[in-house]
């Protein structure tokens, strides 16, 4: 929930001042389009020198055309400004596409380079950084940077260029003046550095309360049938009351800084104008023939307009602190090393036999704390592994060793020989099937979720896998069969439909070497059947590796290793086993000496599976009772 | 607009400080205004008639106005922002609020991250409106009108004529207006797509990864990136020369004056004091004028976000308390369902006319085929959804006449699939009586037999588990939420037998925890274990949402019906662990099965 502040986004808020190294990485993501970038810069600036232009018609209207009572020269005067104004909208127009479709594409780059590097990352980042945490980055951070780079740099450089001719008019039509006018600008940097480190920080806050509130959403939102069964609706409602309100406390603190630097700037700008009234006056007062009253009328609107660009450069200025802010929390992400990566030179594992070994494994998720000690396990082409032992005694760890979520901190995994660390990720990965306990679905039709393990897979190799698994005959009994619609986390599937889904999936994927962590959660005594059907129907012509849960797997496994506090405690096959009278036969004795044995349900799985043939519906038969 | 109205009754509670800002827009606009006159008594009266000793006190007018209007600036804009974020949290907590109500109907449905999307996009959308928007608009709609006053009093004809392009520029806000808003309502709707792809992927990473499907995953995601680029860049191009358009046409305006004006001095009608005031209000006018563009779509962007909102807001609860709802009374544990039928989506019957009737205290077990009916049956009873057809009756009152939460905390139940929330793991256990002491937190998972667990780790009952539980196994997972259930001590319990993945020793002990849980308490149990169907005083046998079969266990033994089936199948394996303890019996059920 929102007021557990794990990860990366623990950290010092009050840090002193804002962190611009990150600002410069932004350039991988400006420099393709700087010919675009270049192009709008011309633009602006065209845009820019155009618009003097207007005040000296408008000068020359007032003091030339005017006065002299010349009103063809005043008409001409008028139709050039319009012409000039048409002009400049025009080149207005050119600006802003060019501008928001480079500032799209980039934004859109951005984008993809955190999901792209989201994937890389290993599953150690995802353990620690809760999801709501990471999408509040590639949303709102990057919206964040995208104002910097598509209105806050170019209009930075406009800004700047503007703010070079209207000073070079200024100087030029009377230096004085000018010098007068300008001795106000010093004040003005004076303000906006004072107010720097306490905007960065209160934009720090923003960001991180924005993550808040995003984390708190995310889990509120998927655990809700949870809130609803244990109603926690006013307890949660609080909850994130109070999140909320700390944002709302952060973005106050904020605002407040932000409503100070316009009047600010406002009163400075007339401090400049009573300067040029009064220092201009005083000239005029002393018979100095280079002012005149249209000059200062002039200059006052110069004012206004030297003012214009330094309020939009305090806004861009307030964009940088708060870009240099998510540039922070975006290359946190970007810099985030994969704790597994390939290696520089590593090797395209082809086809493969599928013989696995582990070598003295030793391995732990935090250092200094192993969960496996030592692990020494084979498993030859083609044969089935069983990994049993209590719960936390390290079997998944295992498992996520030879997926290589992990990489292992001595010893080795090896894989046709090849040791899993010289080979590329994606090639070990494409020949691993792997079937998690906890089924994920992603929503899609039922099609696109078995088409998961090999994407150019055809219609009928989807349906020819989920007949295997025994998945066939329910999902065509769904609504819409193979095209219904499974929403987010696969919602009204069971649990059952979900396993076989997720088996249909990995034979669909075909791999020589699968791995299962088998769940054997509460299915209905004909999904178990089923289950079993399939499992044994994976199994065949592989070598499967196996967190085993049933006694069909187990005993037809050809190797069982029982794994206890993070070492193998004993190895060899059923009977084996049984007959040493060690940990395994305790494990067994207590929960599956009285299991079924696999042949003795054959007639019923028969019975079972004619009915599914003949087409109808499998209804569980009576049957005369078995003799005990 | 009614979107609009809407979104502002969110800011109603709030109209003193709106109204302290709209005071101080008048006011600053009053100053505003003052100051083309400053100028114009400065050039007139002090510049034009040499009257130089006024100097001084005519810069100090300027520079006096400028700091009073600076700090009605700041309040004003301060009581802005502040009204604004305090509209937002209040919006926040609405949905979240409203969020929570909403039934599992509507969570079959929804995807968390275009609902996430709504709670934070939109409504920070709708927040630069209330707050910086609706200061921006009020003030220009007040420095508009009081300078078209004022210009008004000083020339009438010649502010008609600096008007001549208004109502082409009502007409291009409107034909904008109409245009973009669907524009920015797409816009926000790929944004909540992406965001749903981006928190799917986030949370299947494990998936992803295991089928090395990063390839796969770009491409998706990428095709909605781009989509989202679409869309922006065709918004953007549409404001563009929009807003150009609108700009020229105050462009026009400021010629005409230029020309018109000029002409007037020239022939003598006005001054050129007036002139120069003209042109500075006209300024003051068309300053915000050309950001006009910006405002309108500032305005349809909000309410296409606004739209997307209430849409969440305005989506019924499908379960609700009733008007004049009471709470339950403190409950016995009598159950009757009768003749209950219900239906997801009104045509087909998932549950289909189910009597049934449990006496305090009484175990009933649910058994039946996937897709029979089970879970949809025992979520009828806490109301997680509302029967279709007959009624429910806790100690003979009708379930949908009591308030949600009362029902709801009087029944412990444990789920199929176990979702545990990134908190300590005392919050976890404590998820439904968070005022529970150390003390019932720890005796709860002593009987969950999860106690020991907790206190090897470091931090005891303080760690905090990752997302969707990582760093717990599945079976610890599980006994985490049995001794959540537990610690709801509630008289009725729904039970989801799972015994994902958890080894010999834990099943025993959670078998244990299980039929402590079941004593003195009215359970329905999908059962999965034998000792669950042979102690349960009654079994329901689901056949298509119907009850094909109902008895003790030994009438329905007797009676050979589809329970002897699944029986066999399922249960009698079990049942020999449970007869036949004699060692000798047991290795020779082993044997057997090596034999054959």
């Amino acid at each position: 929930m929102g007021r557990f502040h794990r990860g990366l986004d623990v950290g010092n808020i009050d840090r002193k001042d804002i962190n611009f190294s990150h600002l410069p990485k932004l350039k991988r993501f400006v420099t393709p389009f700087k010919w675009y970038l270049l192009l709008a810069l011309a633009l602006a600036v065209a845009i820019s020198l155009l618009s003097t232009v207007g005040p000296l018609l408008v000068r020359r209207a007032i003091d030339v055309d005017i006065p002299s009572g010349d009103f063809n020269g005043l008409s001409k005067t008028a139709l050039t400004y319009l012409g000039i104004m048409l002009f400049i909208e025009v080149l207005h127009v050119s600006q802003r596409y060019v501008m928001s479709w480079t500032g799209q594409h980039m934004l859109y780059s951005m984008r993809r380079a955190l999901f792209s590097h989201l994937q890389d990352l290993g599953l150690d980042f995802y353990d620690k950084l809760q999801v709501g945490r990471i999408m509040s980055r590639v949303t709102g951070d990057v919206e964040s940077l995208n104002q910097l780079i598509s209105s806050g740099v170019l209009g930075l450089l406009t800004d700047l260029v503007t703010l070079f001719a209207i000073v070079t008019v200024m100087v030029r039509m009377n230096l004085r003046l000018a010098l007068a006018t300008l001795t106000v600008v010093p004040l003005l940097f004076l303000v906006v550095w004072t107010l720097r480190t306490r905007m960065t920080r209160a934009y720090r806050r923003v960001r991180r309360r924005i993550a808040d509130i995003a984390a708190n959403l995310q889990e509120s939102i998927s655990g809700m049938r949870i809130v609803q069964a244990f109603s926690r609706e006013e307890v949660n409602a609080e909850k994130f009351s109070d999140t909320n309100y700390e944002s709302f406390q952060a973005q106050l603190e904020a605002a407040r800084l932000h409503a100070l630097f316009h009047p600010m700037v406002d009163i400075i700008s007339a401090l400049g104008s009573a300067l040029i009234v009064y220092y201009g006056g005083l000239r005029m007062s002393w018979h100095d023939p280079t002012v005149t009253v249209g000059t200062i009328v002039a200059f006052l609107n110069y004012m206004t307009r030297f003012f214009w660009p330094i309020r939009n450069l305090t806004e861009v200025y307030n964009l940088i602190l708060q870009a240099g802010v998510s540039s922070e929390r975006v290359f946190e992400i970007l810099e985030t090393k994969p704790n597994v990566q390939d290696k520089e030179d590593a090797l395209e594992l082809g086809e493969i036999e599928g013989h696995v070994e582990f070598n003295n494994v030793v391995f732990g998720y935090e250092p200094g704390l192993p969960v496996l000690h030592g692990v020494n396990i084979e498993a030859k082409p083609n044969e089935t592994i069983a990994l049993v032992g209590p719960t936390g005694a390290g079997k998944s760890s295992i498992i996520n060793l030879l997926c290589r979520f992990y990489d292992v901190d001595q010893g080795e995994i090896l894989v046709d020989g090849m040791d899993i660390r010289d080979v590329t990720l994606e090639s070990l990965r494409r020949n691993l099937g792997i079937v998690l306990q906890d089924t994920f679905i992603f929503s899609g039709t039922v099609r696109d979720n078995i088409r998961y393990g090999r994407l150019d897979a055809t219609d009928e190799e989807i349906e020819e896998a989920a007949r295997i698994v025994g998945a066939h005959d329910f999902i065509s009994r769904l609504p819409d069969g193979y095209d219904t619609e499974v929403r987010e986390r696969g919602s009204r599937l069971s649990v059952g439909q979900r396993q076989l889904l997720s088996f249909a999936r990995a034979l669909l994927a075909d791999p020589r070497i699968l791995i299962l962590d088998e769940a054997t959660s509460s299915v209905d005594a004909y999904t178990e059947y089923l289950i079993q059907k399939a499992l044994e129907k994976l199994f065949q012509g592989r070598t499967s590796i196996v967190i085993a849960h049933r006694l069909s797997t187990i005993r037809n496994a050809d190797r069982i290793y029982v794994i206890e506090d993070g070492q193998v405690a004993e190895v060899g096959n059923h009977e084996e086993l049984i007959a040493k009278g060690g940990l395994y036969k305790t494990l067994y004795e207590k929960q599956f000496a009285g299991a079924p044995l696999v042949e003795e349900r054959e007639h019923e799985a028969d019975t079972l599976d004619r009915e599914v043939a003949g087409g109808t519906k499998p209804t569980l038969r009576p049957r005369p009772e078995h003799a005990g | 607009m009614k979107v609009l109205r809407r979104l502002l009754k969110f800011a109603a509670p709030y109209w003193t400080r709106y109204m302290l800002a709209i005071a101080l827009v008048f006011a600053i606009s009053g100053l505003n205004l003052l100051e083309p006159m400053v100028i114009k008594w400065v050039i007139d009266e002090i510049l034009e008639s040499k009257n130089y000793t006024l100097l001084l006190y005519g810069a100090l007018a300027i520079l006096g106005v400028a700091i009073l209007k600076g700090v009605l600036q700041f309040f004003q804009r301060f009581s802005m922002s502040w009204a604004g974020q305090k509209v937002v949290f209040d919006i926040r907590n609405t949905l979240y609020r409203h969020l929570q109500q909403l039934s599992f109907s509507f969570y079959d449905k929804a995807q968390t991250g275009q609902i996430m999307s709504r709670v934070t996009s939109d409504v920070e959308t709708a927040q630069r409106f209330l707050s910086n928007g609706l200061v921006q608009i009020i003030s220009i709609s007040v420095t508009f009108t009081a300078t078209l006053i004022m210009m008004l009093s000083h020339h009438t004809k010649l502010t008609f004529m600096a008007m001549i392009p208004v109502p082409f520029l009502a007409w291009r806000v409107q034909v904008y207006s109409t245009q973009v808003r669907p524009m920015f309502w797409n816009i926000q709707q790929q944004l909540a797509v992406l965001t749903a792809r981006l928190q799917e992927n986030i949370t299947g990473q494990r998936v992803v990864k295991a089928f090395a499907r990063k390839d796969y995953e770009m491409d998706i995601f990428e095709c909605d990136n781009m989509a989202l680029l679409e869309r922006n860049v065709k918004a953007e191009r549409l404001s563009g020369v929009n807003w150009a358009l609108m700009r020229l046409l105050t462009e026009i305006s400021l010629g005409i004056i230029l020309w018109y004006g000029g002409w007037q001095v020239i022939s003598g009608s006005i001054t050129y004091g007036t002139l120069v005031a003209f042109n500075m209000w006209l300024g003051q006018l068309l300053g915000p004028i050309r950001r006009l563009g910006f405002w309108v779509s500032m305005v349809q962007r909000t309410i296409a976000s606004g739209e997307r909102i209430f849409e969440i807001l305005d989506t019924k609860a499908e379960v609700d308390d009733r008007p004049g709802a009471k709470p339950m009374p403190p409950v016995q544990g009598s159950v009757t369902f009768e003749d209950v039928s219900f239906s997801y989506d009104g045509d087909h019957m998932v549950i289909d006319g189910i009597n049934l009737d449990a006496k305090p205290g009484q175990t009933i077990a649910v058994l039946g085929g996937t897709g029979s009916g089970k879970s949809t049956l025992i979520n009828l009873i806490p109301r997680f959804y509302d029967v279709t057809e007959g009624r429910i009756l806790i100690d003979g009152i009708d379930v949908r006449d009591v308030t949600l939460e009362s029902l709801r905390r009087q029944i412990g139940i444990v789920t199929q699939e176990t979702f545990l929330f990134s908190a300590s793991l005392r919050d976890n256990i404590a998820y439904g009586k968070p005022e529970a002491t150390d003390q019932e937190v720890m005796e709860a998972a002593k009987a969950a037999h999860i106690h020991d667990f907790i206190t090897s780790l470091p931090q005891g009952y303080d760690s905090v588990i990752g997302e969707r539980g990582v760093g717990l196994s599945g079976g610890q997972k599980q006994r985490v939420a049995i001794a959540r259930a537990l610690l709801m001590d509630a008289r009725i319990l729904l039970l989801d037998e799972s015994t994902s993945s958890v080894d010999v020793e834990t099943e025993m002990r959670i078998q244990e925890a299980f039929s402590r849980l079941l004593e003195d308490r009215t359970a329905f149990v999908i059962a999965q274990r034998l000792s669950t169907v042979r102690n349960a005083d009654w079994i329901i046998v689901l056949d298509k949402g119907s009850i094909a079969e109902q008895g003790t266990h030994e009438e329905l033994l007797n009676k050979g019906g589809i329970y002897t089936s699944i029986y066999n199948l399922q249960f009698r394996p079990q049942e020999i662990l449970f007869e036949d303890t004699e060692q000798a019996r047991l290795e020779d059920a082993a044997s057997q099965g090596g034999g054959n």
